[in-house]
């Protein structure tokens, strides 16, 4: 029975299959096409995961399977001009910027800036075509997609997204920022947008991946991002998910890190009804760091899960981890942190923190932080901590004259900026601090 | 680094000392589980109905359950058709006197400092009159009587005192709970029953008794715990001694109740067969256990001492259902050579100022696995709870593992849940330090790991304390880090 409502939850993905093959013409004979159609196969087999599978245990993806979404064949503009988009988007950022509609790239509101030689800053399907050699050698390389029915299913889909390849030794001051605009629609339609990040030897970067939509109705993202960080390269990479209300967003990134290589990320999570976030980072060499900071801001009915994986597979690697959630209304928060220590991964220095603070009686946070070590010599630590505002914190403000309304909101403020405080870029963290203050009115005057 | 892989070794090579099997004539069920077979166990112990059927029950939903497949724990399938489950011990044939007891044996026995007559009595030497067991068992039994408390093996309980058994077995783990405890349901030999009236302080640790006539409850065992308003009982479970024992599954189930203001203190040391270097035999060691705080102020308190078993699996939980109640868990889980341990415990609050702590020791070494698993739940009616948790592990050798699978689930803004946890090894320095001070490399070793079991050593009652610190010691003896 179960494998039977199983197959029809299927079914809207697979006729999607085929009207994405047909719409490639004669593109479906490419080396990629063989991978599609595996990956395809894989998520026919796989299913949507039930809570009956440990990694879906909080999350149930119930109303994506149950529901019909549309592929999005073409690009169309939809009305998005770069006026509407100014309201949307964060202000000030000074480089290159790439626009996604629906999952396709939109030429006339992107900006691929200027570029030393051989740094490719382009959207995915233009790589495939003229960068094939340079792509294949990386793409679904990292993002398995054996065990996770969502990447299968980007996979399947792989069509558009961004590219990004920085050469040996070549510093890029300026952030690259990628938006991904969901516009308005009668139907709900899905988008599947796939990112490849490679950044070689000695090389820096910065990105900021940034998740809106000009109406709050529903449909559903599902986005890959793989990134290759090589020897000695240092790579920041932001990820804004500010999606609809309505909205379902699956967002999973798969990190490789090379010899002393330094990576961190940022997720910050506000938007969408239903959202997850996966990010694996596999330490495959020595000598790397890896930061993952990461802020959930919830409220009302919204759903948002951070499933994070650090594999420390060498020796002399440290990661460290702070992951936050405010959470208010009758929102659902869920966290979960795996840190594999390998057998040889001698001297790893792993530390985890979570701290969740609860501003409603009617929110809920499961948290599991999760260590898994088979080395002797290794230093490895994690806390969660699941609370309220602290009372005392709350008198001394009081006592200096603050009202109490304000004297929570700043130190409600003050918990979520230790995050967002670590953002290296200005805007960003301006940015944040807007739909910070936005967010603790509008509890406000809920309240 | 190369005298260290040594120890290691001659730690991995080293031999359970106390194997042995003693004969036993008993009445023996033909191999096999079915209704017949529960229908022949429960007429053996002379059930009421209402337990045969209770029993019946717990097997048909048995048989619609699954093995378990998510615990860190990996061992070949169970053929539970292929299992004796009840056979009844009738007479033994042990040796005579203690001559002729393996003289390996009663040099463990004297590193954990036993007495001479619980050493006949762990080795099975026939007792001689003056130490007649069943006498030494009939003071205690008078004295606890006169308080009014009862302390009894299940069968006597369902016999003397059946609507107390009727009224809480199942009442905590109810039969249709998980696989294990289900099969138990259905199959249990025997156990304890222990009920203590309104407002009595069990006056001694109920150990003591429980050592010197429990030996044989066999492989499924049942226990039932009942604390009435106010009363107070410390209970200890098993034996810092070896066991001899030669059930390759044990599927025990452990129900404890306290009611207003009540204590219930309970308290575990279990060094079971861990089977031999190559991980083949050894006990497996499938628990259920958990405790009810169902009235106001009351406390439960689980402590746990493992050593044993090739592979124990047991999360003992509370219940915390009364307000202001209290639930506690102290543990150390030791795996050496190819010993897994999958362990922890569940935390339940649903009254008002209910308050939790969890403190996990975990020790690896050889190629051991230790996971600890916990739950931490607030409900939303569990305003002002508050849990902290702490667990620990330690790795002795780079082919062990640490695992920690914490779950958090919080509905309920007054409340406050702290969870930490490391793991480390034991320090060159911290060696180097205590072979300056003309220690040898074990004593340094054995110093440390109970210095870091200190925590869970504490709760213990006295003299198992200071037995459970000394097995730890003959537990990881050659074991440098």
């Amino acid at each position: 029975m179960t494998q039977l409502t199983n197959n029809r939850q299927n079914d809207w993905c697979l006729s999607n299959f085929e009207l994405f093959e047909k719409s490639l013409n004669g593109d479906s004979a490419l080396h990629i096409h063989a991978i599609r159609k595996a990956a395809m196969e894989r998520f026919a087999k796989l299913g949507f995961p039930t809570t009956r599978d440990e990694e879906w245990r909080f999350t149930s993806v119930a109303p994506i399977a149950s529901s019909t979404f549309n592929a999005v064949l073409d690009y169309a503009p939809d009305g998005i001009t770069e006026k509407n988009l100014k309201n949307l988007i964060v202000d000030g950022m000074n480089g290159s910027r790439l626009v996604f509609i629906n999952g396709h790239f939109s030429r006339d509101l992107s900006d691929c800036g200027s570029f030393p030689h051989g740094v490719k800053v382009e959207n995915l399907s233009g790589a495939l075509k003229n960068d094939i050699g340079l792509v294949n050698q990386y793409l679904t390389r990292y993002a398995r997609y054996d065990d996770n029915a969502f990447t299968a299913l980007n996979t399947g889909f792989l069509h558009d997204g961004a590219f990004i390849y920085v050469p040996e030794g070549i510093v890029i001051e300026d952030p690259i920022y990628l938006v991904f605009v969901s516009t308005e629609s009668d139907a709900s339609f899905v988008s599947h947008p796939r990112n490849l990040i490679v950044v070689s030897r000695n090389a820096q970067v910065c990105i900021v991946e940034h998740y809106i939509s000009v109406e709050k109705n529903s449909y559903f993202t599902n986005t890959v991002t793989e990134i290759v960080a090589g020897d000695h390269s240092v790579v920041e990479h932001t990820k804004l998910q500010s999606e609809s209300l309505k909205a379902f967003h699956i967002g999973s990134m798969y990190v490789h890190q090379g010899p002393a290589s330094n990576f961190t990320s940022n997720s910050i999570s506000f938007g969408g009804v239903l959202a997850r976030n996966n990010i694996t980072a596999l330490l495959d060499a020595e000598g790397c760091e890896c930061t993952l900071n990461g802020l959930t801001l919830s409220t009302g009915q919204q759903h948002i899960d951070n499933h994070t994986t650090i594999d420390h597979a060498k020796p002399h690697c440290n990661s460290h981890e702070l992951y936050k959630a405010i959470l208010d209304g009758k929102s659902k928060g869920v966290f979960n942190g795996k840190i594999y220590v390998r057998k040889d991964a001698q001297k790893t220095d792993a530390k985890q923190t979570n701290k969740t603070l609860l501003l409603s009686d009617n929110a809920t946070m499961n948290t599991k932080p999760q260590l898994e070590i088979f080395a002797d010599d290794v230093k490895c630590t994690h806390g969660a901590t699941v609370g309220y505002l602290d009372a005392e914190a709350l008198f001394y403000l009081r006592s200096r004259g603050i009202d109490s309304e304000a004297a929570r909101d700043m130190l409600t403020y003050a918990f979520a900026s230790d995050v967002t405080d670590r953002v290296k870029i200005e805007g960003v963290r301006e940015y944040l601090s807007g739909v910070l203050h936005a967010r603790l009115e509008q509890g406000r005057s809920e309240g | 680094m190369s005298t260290e892989t040594s120890t290691i070794q001659q730690l991995a090579d080293r031999d359970y000392k106390w194997g042995f099997v003693t004969k036993i004539e008993a009445d023996t069920a033909p191999r096999g589980l079915n209704e017949d077979i529960i229908r022949f166990i429960s007429a053996k112990k002379n059930e009421p109905e209402w337990l045969l059927e209770w029993r019946l029950k717990a097997y048909r939903h048995w048989l619609t359950m699954e093995e378990p497949k998510w615990p860190n724990v990996h061992y070949p399938a169970i053929d539970y058709q292929d299992a004796i489950y009840y056979s009844a011990p009738k007479q033994k044939n042990g040796p005579k006197s203690l001559d002729e007891v393996d003289p390996e044996l009663l040099k463990t026995y004297e590193k954990l400092g036993i007495s001479l007559t619980e050493q006949q009595r762990l080795t099975g030497v026939a007792v001689d009159a003056v130490f007649d067991s069943v006498s030494v068992a009939t003071t205690f039994k008078e004295k606890l009587g006169e308080l009014g408390v009862i302390f009894c093996s299940f069968s006597e309980a369902v016999r003397e005192h059946p609507d107390l058994v009727k009224q809480h077995l199942g009442s905590v783990v109810p039969y249709t709970d998980n696989f294990f405890a289900t099969l138990n349901s259905a199959v249990f030999s025997d156990g304890s029953f222990c009920y203590i009236p309104k407002g009595v302080r069990c006056p001694m640790e109920l150990s003591t008794y429980f050592r010197i006539n429990a030996a044989d409850t066999g492989q499924f065992e049942r226990t039932l715990i009942v604390a009435e308003e106010g009363a107070y009982v410390s209970y200890l479970e098993g034996c810092t001694a070896p066991m001899r024992d030669n059930n390759q599954l044990h599927a025990a189930v452990v129900e404890l109740v306290a009611m207003d203001n009540a204590q219930i203190k309970y308290s575990t040391v279990q060094n079971w067969y861990p089977g031999d270097k190559n991980g083949k035999g050894g006990i497996y060691n499938f628990v259920t256990k958990r405790g009810k705080c169902a009235g106001v102020n009351s406390k439960i308190s689980w402590t746990q001492v493992e050593t044993g078993s090739a592979i124990t699996w047991k999360y003992p939980g509370v219940i915390l259902q009364g307000d202001n109640s209290i639930g506690e868990f102290y543990s150390v889980a030791v795996t050496n050579n190819r010993q897994q341990a999958d362990t922890g415990t569940k935390m339940i609050h649903i009254g008002k100022n209910t308050r939790s702590t969890i403190v996990s020791k975990g020790i690896s070494g050889g190629f051991g696995n230790n996971s600890y698993r916990g739950l931490v739940k607030i409900q939303k009616s569990a305003s002002n709870s508050r849990n902290f948790s702490q667990c620990d592990s330690l790795l002795l050798g780079d082919k062990c593992g640490a695992h920690t699978f914490p779950y958090i689930e919080v509905r309920n803004t007054s409340s406050k849940v702290e969870h930490e946890a490391s793991t480390s090894k034991i320090g060159e320095d911290q060696i180097f330090y205590c072979k300056q001070r003309g220690l040898s490399a074990e004593d340094a070793v054995n110093m440390i790991v109970n210095g870091f079991c200190k925590e869970v050593f504490r709760e213990l009652p006295m003299e198992f304390a200071v037995e459970a610190q000394k097995l730890l010691g003959v537990s990881l003896e050659g074991s440098v880090g």
